[in-house]
């Protein structure tokens, strides 16, 4: 019992800006949902077995166009490539823990950004403690989406911005991974490259050829920058 | 859409979404060691990702009028200096946040 509330406590703070970007995204997705005619209990089962914000909006864009399975599929794929990425640098961390398969079912952007430059406290037991930040996650995600779902657009004032909270809560982390000093050359390599194709391909297609192209790099940057992390090591 | 077209679309989005998510982990099971390449990937792509998703999330800005881009990057801006000079999760993320939606409704 102690060793669960011990990494309930440890992992909850790490989640309250997640609380609040879900929170306020949910309910925006369960609105629009409700909106487009379809009853709570559709948002909540999309929370609950999807579990991917943004491609939760475009669902609801989807639930409105004519119906195709593969244009579903292709539409999921692009969406979410980046989570492959996730997968790929959690692949080592995830290893050996009992809760692995929920893990891998639950790693969206924001669970993927606190785990990956989160460190488990020490004698706090790390299969739990990455299990409550994605669950807590999880559950915060379906309360604001089925509250959005339920209360429709009645709410009482105007919340259009609230969603900068997920651009900020990702500005702190990379800002943290910067001065921590250890990956100062790929953090360059991502905002360069992203940037480099928003500029060339535009805001509905950058995505993977960015990703493409910071796999590229990083990789033609191996040697170079596995002789800096030994020097740091030293 | 009828409920069971409704269904198969939803159905599909979550086994595509699952399958991305979870390919890797397939691919290289835990009994065997990771190799070496996707180590080093699990070491440097957390940084370059994190970069990749601010720029990501600012993808919407553009330069035809003020409010396009000054919102956005002022907030961003911001965030940066407020964590570099304080390191308080409350300031950086509700202060950031404030700011954005202030100037969206004044710009």
């Amino acid at each position: 019992m102690n060793k669960i509330a011990a990494a309930f406590k440890a992992a909850f703070p790490l989640t309250v800006p997640v609380m609040l970007g879900y929170l306020f995204l949910g309910i925006a997705f369960g609105v629009m949902l409700s909106q487009s005619g379809y009853p709570p209990v559709w948002a909540l089962g999309m929370s609950c077995f999807i579990f991917a914000g943004s491609m939760q909006f475009v669902c609801v864009d989807l639930l409105l166009s004519p119906f195709s399975l593969a244009g579903t599929a292709l539409m999921t794929l692009m969406v979410n490539a980046r989570h492959s990425f996730y997968a790929i640098s959690m692949l080592d961390r995830y290893k050996g823990k009992p809760a692995r398969p929920y893990l891998i079912f639950g790693l969206t952007d924001e669970t993927y950004s606190i785990l990956c430059s989160a460190k488990t406290p020490e004698g706090v037991d790390e299969n739990l403690f990455y299990f409550f930040v994605t669950a807590l996650d999880q559950l915060y995600w379906i309360t604001g989406s089925v509250v959005g779902a339920v209360v429709g657009g009645l709410l009482p004032f105007n919340t259009d911005g609230i969603d900068f909270v997920m651009t900020a809560l990702f500005t702190v982390i990379f800002v943290e991974q910067w001065e921590d000093g250890g990956g100062r050359v790929p953090a360059a390599v991502g905002v360069g490259l992203t940037l480099l194709c928003l500029l060339i391909f535009g805001r509905d297609g950058f995505l993977i050829p960015a990703m493409a192209l910071i796999l590229i790099v990083l990789a033609v940057l191996k040697r170079p920058l596995e002789a800096r992390e030994r020097g740091r090591a030293a | 859409m009828t409920t069971a077209q409704a269904l198969m679309t939803l159905g599909t989005v979550a086994a595509v979404t699952l399958a991305l998510r979870a390919w890797p982990f397939l691919l290289f099971p835990e009994n065997k060691e990771t190799p070496n390449f996707l180590q080093y990937l699990g070491r440097v792509l957390p940084y370059a990702i994190m970069g990749m998703l601010v720029v990501y999330c600012l993808r919407d800005t553009g330069f035809a009028g003020l409010g396009d881009w000054l919102p956005g990057l002022a907030s961003v801006a911001f965030v940066v200096v407020a964590h570099r000079l304080w390191h308080s999760l409350p300031i950086s993320l509700i202060g950031g946040t404030a700011l954005y939606m202030v100037l969206i409704r004044l710009i």
